[in-house]
């Protein structure tokens, strides 16, 4: 390369694209990824995550499209002397071997001599905290020990980029919980660079630099949690991360010449450019207030309001959720503090949202 | 609430049995206990009896020291077992990997391929093979027409180790089958992400992986082949005596039980102490596909050398994989799987073709090709009162096998299903020993029971032989699809009110039918195609069909016989396709 970026990805997708016979399970597809980056790809069941996956460690051959890594093509190249490493759901421990023949295999694979062989099983081991179980056999151990054993055998050979497909899939929340600060620490410690599957928000929330959002065998959209939480480009992004109220309808213009958002709901006014003659506007329940007493007709300019009654109280612990059914029978979700007054049940409410607080997507 | 009032309560009873589940194996258990071990200890007892006395006596077991012919034999018998079930394994390995690799609607139907051969009657099989390996067989003619020499297959070694290993390879690729598939693909997956080559791969996780298939396979075609005598004694000479058919003859010609029971003996202790070598190495649970649980050895250096072992023939293949990728391109290597099954599946489909056109032939020798064709020995069999009393009563003894077969060997995989785990191991074993003892040995002690009971020449004491044989069918087809069955359903049932009666009838029965119209079906084609049953119980005017295909084959070779092979051919393979489509469709 001539004129080589300052900092050149880990990783590059380029226009990956795969098909089974008719079903497409990955749109061509671009994606960087920085050196010691965590990305997760997030989206739901289906949506071709661990196609992509497979396609960058090798596991299935692409239709069309590039994979680099540290700028050197290899989608040519045989799994086996790729240098990535791969997390699987179900952990794929070699049922006929130890633990420590377990996490040995890649290195001998590497032709590793005996010596260092176990010096580096036995520090990898006890970097998932498991140094007293290495003779153990996969099938005596518990879920979550059997997941350590997987990672411990991935990160003991420190391939540069590092695949995991849902690796806390199967196991409870409290375990899932305390394995995310694991791999979070494993993260730190060895620098590798990460892309992380999962269909679980709060996970990918809680564990990325960066968020890759996909849907229907496309990447929705790629940036920092933050960002896609605040300004998502798209009704499913908004719908996917955290809870949203969304609105459908035509865009058209006030009587003063504003721009706003006609829906079954109701008009609504919008900050910023519409994206098309129909649009959806997002509102988070956390920036909708409400208020006790509907004030009919006397509509506070700067302000957007629904009016319904209140069809539900949830109880979340550190919030209440008030869900508003509106009189087109849309629903309305409202999030208060804990110390809130509630309204009652069955009790008519209007709730009401700063422009500037909502977001408008295609 | 208004739901509840709508809604009859369930009727309490005041008694109610409380059968635990072993009680299900009973019925199997007292038939098995009359009808197997009771014989088979008597014929063994026998052999420790003087004949003349009564009084305890090592007579029996003196004389097969002594006699060098019956050392000869036993050797034998070693040899050509221990070569059959080497050459099954080593032919039919690759053919089962390459079956486990298929995704699951192509194994399906590419699998017939070996279920055919292994449900298709040994006579019809042993008969192909005369008609092709014959001195002016079909190998032979097709030799000459090439220039080439004239090829002597019959009546010696080759000719029963080419049928003995025809007549196993189906059975070990089966065998092996089950556990090949129940190998994690992601393993494989895995060790690629890891850096292991595909030969590596293979040799390193997959080979090890497959090993219980292979022992399993190894155990039962072993065992299988230590007591066949139907290849020996069409295919073999006179110095290719098998154990089994000395046991005919003494009891046929010399009415020698207390040395047939020795030979016997010999036969089933051999037999057991297989399967204990193999209890020991794997636990006889892995036969049912269980995962193998591995004893404190499991550790032990054993192992480490096995692994080392592995670790060179990984390194070995690896490398030569390589050297053959860069010589012969990549191409090579995966062409030469899939030759090699095209031949192998040749091997075993061909042969049985051969009858064919033999059964249509004008002419009254068993030439290859037939100087013209014609349906002649159709009318003659069907216009043969012997011939058609023996299919009739093979059709009615299979039915009624069949159906008794599967009620009890239903019962005791549910049983099975059902046990505390610690009583699994009894009912498995206990159900299977019937395929593990040998035919000859069941078949013997059965002769005796039935003279003293007058059951020889019945259809009633072929009925209960037949089924002692084909129960371990049966039992391990139901508990097939037990074991796949979710239970909780049941639960589910009786919190809707179910009582177990009704829960099994209307919730467990219809969803595992699959797995008891399987069972009938097999227990049907055990039935159909047994001979050696017949041999001793069936006799004179009761005879079946596989009997008197028997006597004919020893007797003269005919064309009628193939016309009777297609009969039997074309019955059971209607019966495999017939299970084979319930099976998808349900
Ligand atoms: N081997 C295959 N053969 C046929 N279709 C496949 C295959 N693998 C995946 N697909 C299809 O490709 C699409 C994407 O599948 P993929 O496994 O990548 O989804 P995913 O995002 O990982 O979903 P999940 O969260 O459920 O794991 C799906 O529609 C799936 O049915
Ligand atoms: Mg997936």
């Amino acid at each position: 390369m001539t004129d080589a970026p300052p900092r050149q990805p880990k990783l590059v997708v380029d226009g990956l694209a795969k098909s089974y016979g008719p079903v497409v399970a990955l749109e061509p597809t671009r994606l960087d990824v920085q050196p010691g980056e965590f990305l997760t790809l997030l989206g739901p069941s289906g949506s071709g995550k661990t196609t992509l996956l497979q396609l960058i460690a090798g596991l299935v051959e692409p239709d069309a499209g590039r994979i680099l890594i540290d700028g050197r093509d290899e989608t040519r190249t045989p799994v086996h002397r790729r240098d990535i490493g791969l997390v699987f759901q179900h952990y794929a421990l070699f049922p006929h071997l130890t633990v420590s023949e377990n996490v040995g295999f890649p290195l001998r694979m590497r032709g590793c001599r005996a010596r260092a062989l176990a010096e580096r099983v036995e520090a990898a081991l006890a970097m998932v905290r498991l140094d007293h179980l290495k003779e153990r056999f996969p099938r005596e151990l518990s879920g979550g020990q059997q997941q350590r054993v997987a990672l411990a055998r991935c990160f003991v050979y420190q391939p540069s980029v590092i695949l995991m497909d849902e690796p806390l899939g199967a196991l409870d929340k409290k375990l899932r919980e305390h394995m995310q600060i694991e791999i979070k620490r494993l993260h730190r410690e060895s620098a590798a660079t990460i892309v992380y599957v999962t269909h679980d928000q709060e996970e990918a929330l809680a564990l990325s630099d960066r968020i890759c959002l996909m849907n229907h065998a496309r990447v929705e959209q790629t940036g920092v949690p933050q960002e896609i939480y605040a300004h998502p480009r798209s009704a499913f992004a908004a719908d996917f991360i955290g809870l949203s109220n969304i609105f459908r309808g035509r865009v058209e213009r006030s009587a003063e010449g504003r721009p706003l958002l006609a829906t079954p709901a109701g008009r609504f006014l919008f900050d910023g450019a519409a994206p098309g003659a129909e649009a959806s506007l997002v509102v988070r329940p956390e920036h909708l207030t409400l208020e006790a007493e509907p004030k009919n007709g006397v509509a506070a300019p700067a302000l957007n309001r629904v009016a319904g009654e209140v069809a539900e109280l949830v109880y979340a612990g550190s919030e209440t959720r008030v869900l508003i059914a509106l009189p087109d029978g849309a629903v309305v979700t409202v999030r208060l503090a804990p110390d809130a007054a509630l309204p009652r049940l069955g009790q008519p409410v209007t709730a009401c949202w700063r422009p500037e607080a909502a977001v408008l997507v295609p | 609430m208004s739901l509840a009032a709508t809604v009859p309560a369930v009727p309490a009873r005041r008694w109610r049995p409380r059968f635990g589940p072993l009680w299900l194996a009973a019925p199997g258990f007292a038939f098995l206990a009359v009808f197997f071990l009771l014989p088979v200890a008597q014929l063994l007892g026998l052999s420790l009896e003087d004949p003349q006395t009564g009084a305890l006596s090592a007579t029996a077991y003196l004389r097969l020291l002594h006699v060098d012919v019956y050392l000869r034999v036993l050797g034998i018998t070693f040899r050509i077992a221990t070569l059959t079930a080497l050459a099954s394994l080593l032919l039919g390995y690759p053919l089962a990997y390459w079956l486990a690799q298929l995704p699951d609607r192509r194994r399906g139907r590419m699998i017939l391929l070996v279920v055919v051969p292994f449900w298709t009657s040994y006579l019809v099989k042993t008969f192909a093979w005369m008609i092709v390996l014959g001195r002016t067989g079909l190998l032979n003619r097709v030799s000459a027409a090439l220039g080439g020499p004239e090829l002597d297959l019959l009546h010696n070694e080759a000719g029963v180790l080419i049928g003995m290993v025809h007549a196993m390879l189906p059975l070990a690729v089966l065998t092996m089958l089950p556990v090949m598939t129940g190998i994690d693909r992601r393993l494989g997956q895995a060790a690629g992400t890891l850096g292991a080559a595909p030969a590596r791969s293979f040799w390193l996780v997959w080979f090890p992986l497959s090993m219980p298939g292979v022992a399993a396979a190894g155990l039962l075609t072993f065992i299988s082949s230590l007591g066949f005598f139907i290849v020996p004694a069409l295919l073999g000479g006179r110095h290719q005596t098998m154990l089994a058919q000395l046991v005919i003859v003494q009891i046929q010609e010399m009415l020698n039980w207390g040395f047939a029971g020795a030979l016997a003996a010999l036969l089933l202790v051999t037999a057991l102490a297989t399967c204990w070598l193999y209890d020991r190495v794997f636990g006889l649970s892995s036969l049912s596909g269980e995962p193998p649980r591995r004893r404190g050895g499991g550790r032990g250096l054993l192992r480490r050398l096995g692994l080392g072992l592995l670790g060179l023939a990984a390194t070995a293949s690896a490398a030569l994989a390589e050297a053959v990728a860069r010589i012969a391109g990549p191409g090579l290597r995966r062409r030469l799987l899939p030759g090699y099954v095209v031949l192998l599946l040749v091997f075993l489909v061909a042969p049985t073709l051969v009858v064919l056109p033999i059964a249509f032939t004008s002419s009254h020798f068993l030439e290859f090709p037939p100087p013209g064709y014609g349906t002649h020995w159709f009318e003659v069999y069907l216009s043969s009162p012997v011939w058609i009393s023996a299919t009739l009563r093979s059709f009615g003894v299979a039915f009624a096998t069949a159906l008794i077969a599967t009620v009890i060997g239903g019962l005791g995989a549910l049983a099975l299903a059902r046990a505390r785990a610690r009583w699994r191991g009894a009912v498995f074993a206990f159900f299977l020993a019937p395929m593990i003892v040998p035919r000859i040995v069941i078949a013997v002690g059965l002769f005796y029971l039935f003279a003293k009971l007058g059951l020889v020449a019945t259809n009633l004491g072929l009925t209960i032989g037949h089924t002692v044989l084909a129960l371990p069918f049966a039992f391990i087809a139901v508990a097939a699809v037990l074991k796949s069955y979710d239970w909780r359903l049941n639960q589910a049932a009786a919190t809707l009110g179910a009582n177990g009666l009704q829960a099994l009838r209307l919730v467990t029965v219809p969803l595992i039918k699959g797995g008891v119209v399987a069972a009938f079906l097999f227990a049907f084609i055990t039935s159909f195609d047994e001979l050696t049953v017949a041999i001793f119980v069936s006799g004179g005017v009761t005879t079946t069909l596989p009997k008197q295909m028997w006597d004919d084959m020893i007797l003269q070779l005919n064309p009628t016989l193939a016309a009777v092979s297609v009969v039997v051919f074309v019955v059971i393979t209607a019966v495999l396709l017939g299970a084979e489509r319930l099976r998808r469709s349900g």
